[in-house]
């Protein structure tokens, strides 16, 4: 079974992102960028589902500006077999990134679509959902644990309240949560090898992408910083603060 | 303008997630109506119906909306929000996983996490684990959204809507519903308590992660938890706030054995009173807190349990 899994290009987890001054967008000159946490973790279940013989082949797939190859390089360090970016400059929402991904599952025709459940940029979470609308596919979201059958996915998603499984047809498509799996880190020598898998580079103009224009990004600000750092010396102190200067207990 | 929104309820009862997005779809100032989709849902819907400014709540009980999975619900939805300007649901576990599957069927796109209306078609957003507020227009003949429900005061159960049966049956071959592992908890739902004890890596231990029990227990609090003491198994998956955990803003958050990590700040940082219990006094948790205790929590926490 082939699998396709989603890698976005995004700030690194650990950087600050800092507001433009016009407050037209976020500033993202010489920032470190890395593929998302949560895309880390869908290559990772697409490695383990090859490793038992599950999956055949592991597509790795971007939408992004050229640099994006960096992260699909490391998809492909980390075990992929091939991948393929859709350049694209432009900001494109998640129904547009979830358009362009329907376009190549309808090309690649995987059993299996692993994205991560969201973006830490955007904080979105929608791509995966909205892909397997588009796809006529049904949707294990936030999943925490897989098991792959011939015919179905069973899929435990981590839900408000504890823990839901349910029973996929495939071919289905799947988002990470944080516990599906620990991801482990490319090795240098198949950092070397990566070098020579091939990645399919396209424009995003080769996809037939209708860009509707019904979102637009007005403004963005620094939300107001909490007024915090004060200390209390003691219990005691604490718990007279809250009672009489608080009033919360 | 009238706006639609996806009814979430678990175990026979409207979970208090919708209250709040009731009051997002009034600040819109449009009609609102309610979907109720399950099995067996009478209470739900009457319960629905009781929500202060709701002009009618539509139901749909049939075996396919059950569990309420995502393939059956969207298909019913697309069937019956042509009328609506605005599609809501909380962005709950079930709001996140229905609502971005109706947004594609109809070919528009989705708004998550909305904590506040400029208009009816603008609205602003965190991003960047909440180090930015996004606004964002949005110009779809449907406004799909989902609603931070801590970004909204809950409205009162005053009301008496219509309620409607819309009689429509979807069929599902996607998915079939295997089980559920829900957690028996006794204190109040994260979501909406009025106090959180939350706690980190700092526990050290499932065992050590349960001194903070007698602290809830004795505040009426619910316990929550940083990502670290979730993938150390101290505490529940679902009891994780942040960035991709839960949002919560109670009255009083406090923080044990938690350093303070921005993605940790985004899920608490609206909490009205933030105390922080922590060792380490360069710890950034102390930088959001009201209140800052620097100390072994293994002492401070029994003592604070006494003092209560
Ligand atoms: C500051 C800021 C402003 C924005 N403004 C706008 C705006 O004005 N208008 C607008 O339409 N959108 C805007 N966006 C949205 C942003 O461009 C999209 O959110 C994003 O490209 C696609 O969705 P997502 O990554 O948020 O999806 P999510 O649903 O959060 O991502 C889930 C998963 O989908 C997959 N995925 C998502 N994107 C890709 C990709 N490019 N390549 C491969 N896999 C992918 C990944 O596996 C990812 O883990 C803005 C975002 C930010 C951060
Ligand atoms: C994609 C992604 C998503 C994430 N999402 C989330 C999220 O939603 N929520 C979240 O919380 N994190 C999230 N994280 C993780 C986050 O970056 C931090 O790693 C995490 O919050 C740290 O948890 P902690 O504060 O419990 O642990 P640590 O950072 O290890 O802090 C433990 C603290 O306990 C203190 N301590 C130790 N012993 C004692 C003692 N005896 N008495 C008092 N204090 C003591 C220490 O001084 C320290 O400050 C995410 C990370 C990534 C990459």
């Amino acid at each position: 079974m082939k699998v396709l899994v989603g890698v976005k290009r995004v700030i690194d987890y650990n950087v600050k992102v800092r507001v433009r001054p016009d407050h037209s967008d976020v500033d993202l000159t010489n920032t470190k960028m890395a593929m998302n946490p949560f895309c880390e973790i869908a290559v990772e279940e697409a490695l383990r589902l090859k490793e038992r013989g599950v999956a055949s082949e592991i597509v790795a797939v971007s939408i992004g500006p050229k640099a994006a190859q960096e992260q699909l390089r490391t998809a492909l360090a980390l075990g992929a077999d091939r991948a393929i970016h859709i350049e694209s400059e432009e900001r494109l929402d998640s129904l547009e990134v979830a358009q362009v991904l329907a376009r190549l599952v309808a090309e690649e025709q995987p059993g299996l679509v692993i994205l991560g459940k969201q973006a830490i940029d955007s904080d979105n979470n929608q791509t995966g959902q909205m892909l397997a609308a588009l796809t006529g596919m049904g949707q294990g979201t936030f999943a925490s644990r897989l098991e792959v059958t011939d015919e179905e996915v069973q899929v435990t998603r981590e839900v408000d309240g504890g823990l839901r499984t349910l029973a996929l047809r495939l071919p289905a498509v799947i988002t990470t949560d944080l516990r599906l799996n620990e991801p482990r880190h490319a090795r240098l020598p198949d950092i070397m090898k990566a070098k020579k898998k091939p990645i399919d580079s396209r424009g995003i103009d080769t996809v037939g992408l209708a860009a509707s224009g019904y979102l637009r990004l007005e403004r963005v600000e620094t939300p107001a910083a909490r007024q915090g750092g004060s200390k209390v010396a003691s219990v005691d102190e604490l718990v007279d603060k809250l009672k009489h200067e608080a009033k919360v207990l | 303008m009238s706006t639609l929104i996806v009814v979430e309820h678990r175990d026979g009862a409207l979970t208090a997630s919708t209250t709040h997005v009731v009051a997002a779809a009034r600040a819109l100032g449009t009609e609102v109506d309610l979907l109720v989709a399950g099995e067996g849902i009478d209470a739900v819907a009457a319960a629905a119906a009781r929500l202060d400014g709701v002009r009618a709540v539509l139901t749909a009980d049939h075996a396919v909306y059950a569990h309420q999975l995502a393939e059956p619900m969207a298909a019913l939805i697309v069937a019956c929000v042509d009328d609506y300007s605005h599609l809501l649901a909380a962005a709950s576990s079930s709001g996140k996983d229905i609502l971005p599957r109706v947004a594609a069927l109809k070919g528009v796109p989705q708004i998550s996490d909305i904590i506040a209306i400029e208009a009816p078609d603008t609205f602003k957003r965190p991003i960047y684990a909440g180090s930015a507020i996004a606004t964002l227009s949005n110009h779809a003949p449907l406004k799909v959204m989902s609603v931070r429900t801590s970004a909204f005061d809950a409205v009162a159960e005053t009301g008496s809507a219509e309620i409607r049966a819309l009689g429509i049956v979807v069929d599902n071959t996607l998915s079939t519903f295997v089980g559920d592992e829900l957690a028996t908890s006794h204190g109040p739902e994260l979501g909406s308590a009025r106090v959180i004890v939350s706690g980190g890596r700092g526990l050290g231990s499932g065992e050590n992660f349960k001194l903070l029990d007698g602290v809830a227990a004795k505040l009426g609090a619910a316990i929550g938890a940083s990502r670290a003491a979730v993938d150390a198994g101290y505490a529940a998956n679902d009891l994780q706030v942040g960035q991709t955990g839960k949002v919560v803003a109670p009255d009083l958050y406090i923080a044990v054995g938690i350093s303070g990590a921005i993605q940790h700040l985004a899920g608490m940082k609206d909490s009205k009173v933030i105390v922080a219990i922590n060792q380490d006094e360069e710890a950034p948790i102390f930088g959001v807190a009201d209140y800052g205790l620097v100390g072994d929590l293994f002492e401070v926490i029994p003592a604070l349990e006494s003092r209560l």
